[in-house]
C-alpha cells in the first residue's frame, strides 16, 4: 500500500535541503535585484504597472521597488516585508536592510554547505549582531546639547541621504529645505505638518520651502484676492443643499405654489446659515465640502473669501496651522476658535493659481513646493525628500549620529571579527560570516560607483586597524577618505534598525526546514 | 470488492453506487491509516524542542506564515487525508485544552502508530494493541503524578512561573529575549488571575502587535490599547482621570426600526423639523456632559455636526470601536455599556487614570492607551518586532506562555522537561509490562518504546547522537533512581539534571499529551474499513 497523499491537490511540500535552497535562492535573487540601487552612485529602476495605463515609476527607493513586485517565493516575501517596515518605522535604509539580510543568507548558504547546522549559525549571528550593536553604541556622537553642532549634523545626514537619490545634484539646496522643515516641527515626528506640493515645470532648483501654508485651490469669483490680517473659519459642513437628516423625511407637496414655498424656506435656511457664519466676524471661510453658487454669492457680497472643497488633510493642516478649530455648527460664534494669519493671497506657480496663507500663528507647519521637469522626476523627488524628512525627524528624537560611507559597517565588522577570534566552537564560523556580510555593503557601494571594490575595501580595512579611525569610501574621488571631514553622516537609529531587522529576518528564514505551499485559491469567474 | 450474493446468485447492492467507491479493508486499511498518521507526525518531528526548526507555510492567498507551533502548522496545512485530519484535530484539542505541547502530542501519536504497525505485522489484533496502550497510558499518567513536584509561588515569588514560561518560549524564535517575554506573560496572567478560585480568564489579556521597533520593546500595559484615534483632530490627546461613557448608540439622528415616512408639505413643518434636528444633537451631547463624562467611546460613527459639538463642548470622543474592545474597556474601567442616551447615569461611567494617544514611526498610525483603570484586571501585551511574520509568531508564542502560566495557577504541579519525564515514564511502563499476562504485554512494551521517541527526536534536533544520548540518560536515571535526567538540548554542559537547568513543564500538559495521543491512536487502530468516494 503506497503512502496516501495527505495534502490537497496542487499543494506542494519542500523539505530539508530543498526548502532551504529555495529560500536562499529567493532571498538572494531579491537582494541582487535591489543591490545595484545602493549608494550614491546606485542606479534606478523603471517599474511598469500592469494596471490600466501601464503607469511608469522611476525610482531608487528600495521599499518602492519591492512593494511593486509580485513575488511568489515565501522567503522573498519576508525580505519585502522587512523593507516595508523599515520604511514605516524610520523611512530610510530600505535597500540596505534587504541587502544586509540577503548577504547574511548568502554567507549562511556557504556555511550550511560546509555542514554547519542552521541553529549554530543563528546563535553565531545573534552574538555577532549584539556585538556589532555595542560597537556602534561606543562610537556614536551625540550633539544634543549643542544646538549649532546638532543642526550641522542634521545637514550632513540630510545630504548623505539625498546623495543617493535623484536630488543629489541639488542636495545642498534640498538638505537645507528638509532641515528647516524638520526644525520647525520642534521635536514632533508628525510629518503631516509638512506639506509637499508638486508642480511640474521649472527645474528642481526652483523648489522652495514656504513657511506658510499653500492650498491648492482657486478663490471664488468676485471675491477678494488678497486679505490682510485674515480671520479664518475652517469648517466641515454641507453648503450645497442642507439635507434634513432625520430618517424617513421626504418632501411631498400637492401644488406648485407649495414647492415654491418650500424652496423659499430652504433658501432662507441657507441664508440664515451663511448669516451665522458671517456673524463669526471672519473674512475667510474654508469648507471641506462643496459650496454652491447661492451661498458663494452671499459670501462674495459680504466680502468674505470662500474656498470650497478642500481635501480632508488640507483642512486638518489648515486648522493646525492657523490655530482654528474645524467647525460644523455655527450657533455659538463667541466660543468657536477662529484661525488667524497675516496675509492670504493668490499666488501663481507655473500656470496654476494657489492660495497662500502666510504669517500663520503656529510656526510648525510649512510647505515645500517641488518643481521639476516631469511627473516622474517629481514623484521620485517627493519620495527622496520624504526619506530625508523621515530620517531627520527620527534623528531629532534620537540625536545619536554615526559617520556614513561604509564606516559603520567597517567598525562593526572589525569588532565582530575580534569576537569571532575569541569564541570557541563552530559558532565562530558564523560570526566570521556575519562580519563578511557587513563588509559586503561597502563593497557593493564601491562596485556600484564603478570603483575597484577589492582594493578599496582592503585599504579601508587596513585604515580601520588604527584606533578611532574615521575612514570610509569617498565615492566622489574614488578613494578612502575621512568621513568626518567630508561630512558624511548617518542616523544611529536607522543603522540600528537595519542591523536588527536584517538579522531577525535572516534568522527567521534560516530556521525554516520545510515549506508547504497551499494550492492557490481559485479565482471565481464572474463572467 | 466484496459483494454479497443471495441464494440465487444475484448480487446485493449494499452501498450506493458501490462500483464508484474505493474501499480498503482489514489490515490494508489499518496500514494505510497508520502511514498517513506517521507522515503528519514526521512533518512536525523536526520542530520539536529548543533547537527545532520552523516551517514556512504559504496560504492559498499567498500570505506567508513562519511558525514552530504544531497546532498552527497543522491548521494551515492543506490536509486532505481523513486520518491526517484526525491528527490535526488532535493537535488542536491539545491547543484548546492546554495551549502548549501541540507538537509533542502529534510526535507521540506518530510514534505510537509506528509501534502499532510492527505489532500488527506480528499478527496481534488491533483491539488488543489498543487495550494495551490504554493500560500503559494509565500507568504512565500515574507515574507522572508520582514524579511530579509541587512548587509554591505567590504574588511575590514568581520565579518558578517565569522559569516554566521560559521553557515554553525557548523553542520559539523569540528565545532571544525569552526572559523578558516570560516575565511579561507571568505578570499579565497574575494580574488577571483569580488566585482564590485558581482560575484565569485569558480573554482579559489582549495581545496586540504592531510592526516596527525591536522585540525588546515589547511591553505590558496595565490597561487597554485601542487601534483608533480621537474623532476630531483637535481634541485633546491626553486626558487625566477620565470618566468614560461607553456607548453603543450612534451620534446620529434616530433611525426607528419601524417603517415610517415623515412628510414635509408645509413650510412650518420644514422649519420645525430642522429645529428638532439641531436640538437632537444638542441633547445628545448635553446628556453626556451632564453625567460628567470626560471621554466618550462609541461603537458607531458620528455625524459631522455632532462631532463638532463634542469638540466644542470639550468632550473628546472615539468612534468606531469594535465590540470586543468595547467590552474589554468596560471591564477594565468598571463602566457599563450604555445602549441609549437616556440611560446614561453617572454610575455607569468607567474610570481611567490616564488616556493618551500615541503615534508610531513615520506613518500616521495612532493608538489610544487607556491606563490606570479602576479595575486593573484587564491588561494588554503590546508586541513590537521587525516584520509581520515575526509579530504573528510572537503572538502565538506569548499565547503558549500565557496558557502555561494559567495551567500552573490551576494546578501547581510540574514535571521536568528535556524528555526526562518521558524517559522516566518509559522505564516505569517497561517495568510494569512484565506483570501483565496476555498479549497486551507486547503493546505495553511498545508504548514504552514510543515514549522514548520524544526524547530521541529532541536529541536528534539538537544535533546529538539520538540513540547514544538516550541510552546514556536512561541508564543514568535507573542507576541513580533520579527521574530528572534529560536531554541536554542547549549544550550547557555534561550535567543533564533538568532540575538544575531549570527546564520545567506542567504536569497536566504532559498528562494530557499522553492521554490525547493514546485516544487518537486507539481510534485509528479500531478502523478496519475505509469507504471513500473514488476520484472522479
Amino acid at each position: 500500500m503506497a503512502i496516501e497523499k495527505i495534502f490537497k491537490d496542487d499543494a506542494t511540500e519542500e523539505k530539508g535541503e530543498r526548502a532551504r535552497m529555495s529560500s536562499f535562492v529567493g532571498a538572494i535573487a531579491i537582494t541582487d535585484l535591489v543591490k545595484t540601487t545602493l549608494g550614491p552612485k546606485g542606479m534606478d529602476k523603471i517599474l511598469q504597472s500592469t494596471g490600466r495605463g501601464h503607469g511608469v515609476t522611476v525610482t531608487n527607493d528600495g521599499a518602492t521597488i519591492l512593494k511593486s513586485l509580485h513575488i511568489d517565493n515565501p522567503a522573498a516575501k519576508v525580505l519585502i516585508d522587512i523593507s516595508k517596515v523599515q520604511d514605516d518605522e524610520v523611512g530610510d535604509g530600505t535597500t540596505s536592510v534587504v541587502v544586509l539580510a540577503g548577504e547574511l543568507l548568502r554567507e549562511a548558504e556557504k556555511l550550511v554547505a560546509s555542514k554547519i547546522h542552521p541553529m549554530t549559525i543563528i546563535s553565531g549571528y545573534r552574538m555577532a549582531a549584539e556585538c556589532a550593536r555595542n560597537a556602534l553604541l561606543q562610537r556614536v556622537v551625540d550633539n544634543k546639547e549643542n544646538a549649532e553642532k546638532f543642526k550641522s549634523d542634521l545637514m550632513k545626514i540630510a545630504k548623505t541621504t539625498l546623495s543617493s537619490k535623484i536630488l543629489s545634484q541639488d542636495k545642498e539646496h534640498f538638505a537645507q529645505l528638509a532641515v528647516e522643515a524638520v526644525m520647525r516641527l520642534k521635536g514632533s515626528t508628525n510629518l503631516e505638518a509638512i506639506q509637499i506640493i508638486k508642480k511640474p515645470g521649472g527645474s528642481l532648483k526652483d523648489s522652495f520651502l514656504d513657511e506658510g501654508f499653500i492650498l491648492d485651490k482657486k478663490i471664488g469669483l468676485g471675491q477678494p484676492k488678497r486679505i490682510e490680517n485674515a480671520k479664518i473659519l475652517v469648517a466641515n459642513t454641507a453648503m450645497d443643499t442642507d439635507k434634513v437628516k432625520i430618517y424617513g423625511a421626504r418632501v411631498r407637496v400637492d401644488s406648485m405654489s407649495k414647492v415654491a414655498e418650500i424652496e423659499g424656506a430652504e433658501k432662507e435656511k441657507m441664508r440664515e446659515k451663511v448669516q451665522k457664519i458671517i456673524a463669526h466676524g471672519i473674512n475667510c471661510f474654508v469648507n471641506r465640502q462643496l459650496i454652491y453658487n447661492f451661498p458663494e454669492e452671499l459670501f462674495a457680497d459680504a466680502g468674505i473669501l470662500a474656498i470650497e472643497h478642500a481635501d480632508f488633510d488640507g483642512i486638518e493642516r489648515l486648522a493646525l496651522v492657523t490655530g482654528g478649530e474645524i467647525a460644523s455648527t455655527f450657533d455659538n460664534p463667541e466660543s468657536v476658535k477662529i484661525g488667524h494669519c497675516k496675509l492670504i493671497e493668490e499666488i501663481m506657480i507655473g500656470e496654476d493659481k494657489l492660495i497662500h496663507f502666510s504669517g500663520v500663528e503656529m510656526g510648525q507647519a510649512c510647505t515645500i513646493v517641488l518643481r521639476g521637469a516631469s511627473h516622474h522626476v517629481l514623484d521620485e523627488a517627493e519620495r527622496s525628500l520624504h526619506d530625508a524628512l523621515c530620517v531627520l525627524s527620527q534623528t531629532v528624537n534620537d540625536t545619536r549620529v554615526l559617520l556614513g560611507g561604509g564606516w559603520p559597517e567597517m567598525v562593526m565588522a572589525k569588532e565582530v571579527d575580534e569576537l569571532a577570534r575569541k569564541t570557541p566552537g563552530k559558532k565562530s564560523h558564523a560570526i566570521e560570516a556575519f562580519s563578511r556580510a557587513l563588509v559586503a555593503i561597502p563593497t557593493i557601494i564601491a562596485d556600484n560607483a564603478g570603483l575597484d571594490s577589492a582594493d578599496l575595501v582592503a585599504q579601508l580595512r587596513a585604515a580601520h586597524h588604527t584606533e578611532g579611525c574615521n575612514a570610509g569610501i569617498d565615492v566622489i574621488s574614488g578613494s578612502v577618505g575621512d568621513m568626518a571631514e567630508l561630512g558624511i553622516s548617518e542616523s544611529f537609529k536607522v543603522k540600528q534598525a537595519v542591523l536588527l531587522s536584517a538579522t531577525e529576518a535572516a534568522e527567521m528564514i534560516l530556521r525554516v526546514d520545510e515549506i508547504i505551499t497551499c494550492a492557490p485559491r481559485q479565482r471565481e469567474d464572474r463572467m | 470488492m466484496a459483494l454479497a450474493f443471495d441464494e440465487y446468485g444475484r448480487p446485493f447492492i449494499i452501498l450506493k453506487e458501490q462500483e464508484q467507491k474505493t474501499r480498503l479493508r482489514g489490515i490494508e486499511a489499518q496500514k494505510a491509516n497508520i502511514s498517513a498518521g506517521k507522515a503528519v507526525a514526521r512533518i512536525l518531528q523536526t520542530s520539536l524542542g529548543p533547537k527545532g526548526m520552523d516551517k514556512m507555510l504559504q496560504s492559498p492567498d499567498g500570505d506567508v506564515t513562519i511558525t514552530n507551533d504544531g497546532a498552527t502548522i497543522l491548521e494551515q496545512m492543506d490536509v486532505d487525508n481523513q486520518i491526517a485530519k484526525l491528527m490535526v484535530e488532535l493537535s488542536r484539542s491539545q491547543d484548546y485544552e492546554i495551549g502548549d505541547g501541540t507538537t509533542g502530542v502529534v510526535v507521540m501519536a506518530g510514534a505510537l502508530l509506528e509501534q502499532a504497525e510492527r505489532l500488527l505485522e506480528r499478527g496481534i489484533h488491533p483491539i488488543r494493541i489498543a487495550e494495551g496502550y490504554e493500560m500503559a497510558s494509565r500507568i504512565a499518567v500515574e507515574h507522572l503524578e508520582h514524579i511530579a513536584q509541587k512548587f509554591d509561588f505567590g504574588p511575590t515569588n514568581v520565579e518558578p512561573l517565569v522559569q516554566t514560561c521560559m521553557t515554553t518560549l525557548s523553542s520559539k524564535i523569540v528565545n532571544r529575549c525569552k526572559r523578558p517575554l516570560a516575565e511579561i506573560s507571568v505578570k499579565a496572567v497574575l494580574s488577571v488571575a483569580d488566585l482564590e478560585r485558581k482560575d484565569v480568564n485569558l480573554d482579559l489579556i489582549k495581545v496586540e502587535g504592531k510592526v516596527g521597533g525591536k522585540l525588546e520593546d515589547t511591553e505590558l500595559i496595565y490597561g487597554i490599547t485601542v487601534d483608533k484615534d480621537m474623532s476630531h483632530p483637535q481634541m485633546p490627546k491626553q486626558i487625566q482621570d477620565a470618566k468614560i461613557a461607553i456607548l453603543t448608540c450612534p451620534f446620529e439622528p434616530p433611525k426607528p426600526k419601524t417603517k415610517h415616512k415623515v412628510d414635509i408639505d408645509t413650510v412650518e413643518k420644514f422649519q420645525t423639523l430642522r429645529q428638532q434636528e439641531q436640538k437632537y444633537f444638542d441633547d445628545m451631547v448635553q446628556k453626556c456632559k451632564d453625567v460628567g463624562a470626560t471621554l466618550v467611546i462609541c461603537q458607531w460613527g458620528f455625524d459631522d455636526e455632532a462631532n463638532h459639538l463634542l469638540m466644542h463642548r470639550n468632550l473628546p470622543a472615539v468612534r468606531w470601536v469594535g465590540g470586543v474592545e468595547l467590552e474589554l474597556i468596560a471591564i477594565a474601567t468598571g463602566g457599563r455599556i450604555v445602549p441609549r442616551f437616556q440611560e446614561l447615569t453617572p454610575e455607569k461611567l468607567g474610570r481611567a487614570g490616564l488616556v493618551r494617544e500615541k503615534s508610531f514611526g513615520t506613518t500616521k498610525d495612532k493608538m489610544l492607551y487607556i491606563e490606570h483603570c479602576a479595575n486593573s484586571r484587564a491588561v494588554t501585551i503590546f508586541i513590537r518586532g521587525g516584520n509581520k511574520m515575526m509579530i504573528e509568531e510572537t503572538k502565538r508564542s506569548i499565547h503558549d506562555a500565557l496558557c502555561v502560566a494559567r495551567n500552573l495557577i490551576r494546578n501547581n504541579s510540574i514535571v521536568y522537561g528535556g524528555g526526562s519525564a518521558e524517559i522516566s515514564c518509559s522505564i516505569a511502563v517497561e517495568a510494569a509490562a512484565d506483570k501483565y499476562p496476555g498479549v497486551e504485554q507486547y503493546a505495553i512494551r511498545a508504548f514504552a518504546d514510543a515514549l522514548d521517541s520524544v526524547p530521541m527526536a529532541l536529541a536528534e534536533n539538537s544535533g546529538l547522537q539520538p540513540i547514544e544520548t538516550l541510552s546514556a540518560v536512561k541508564s543514568q536515571q535507573i542507576e541513580e533512581n533520579n527521574p530528572h535526567f534529560g536531554i541536554d538540548c542547549n549544550d550547557v554542559g555534561t550535567n543533564d539534571d533538568m532540575r538544575e537547568q531549570n527546564v520545567f513543564e506542567t504536569l497536566i500538559g504532559k498528562q494530557q499529551q499522553i492521554l490525547l495521543a493514546t485516544q487518537v491512536v486507539k481510534m485509528i487502530l479500531k478502523i478496519d474499513d475505509v469507504i471513500s468516494p473514488s476520484d472522479y
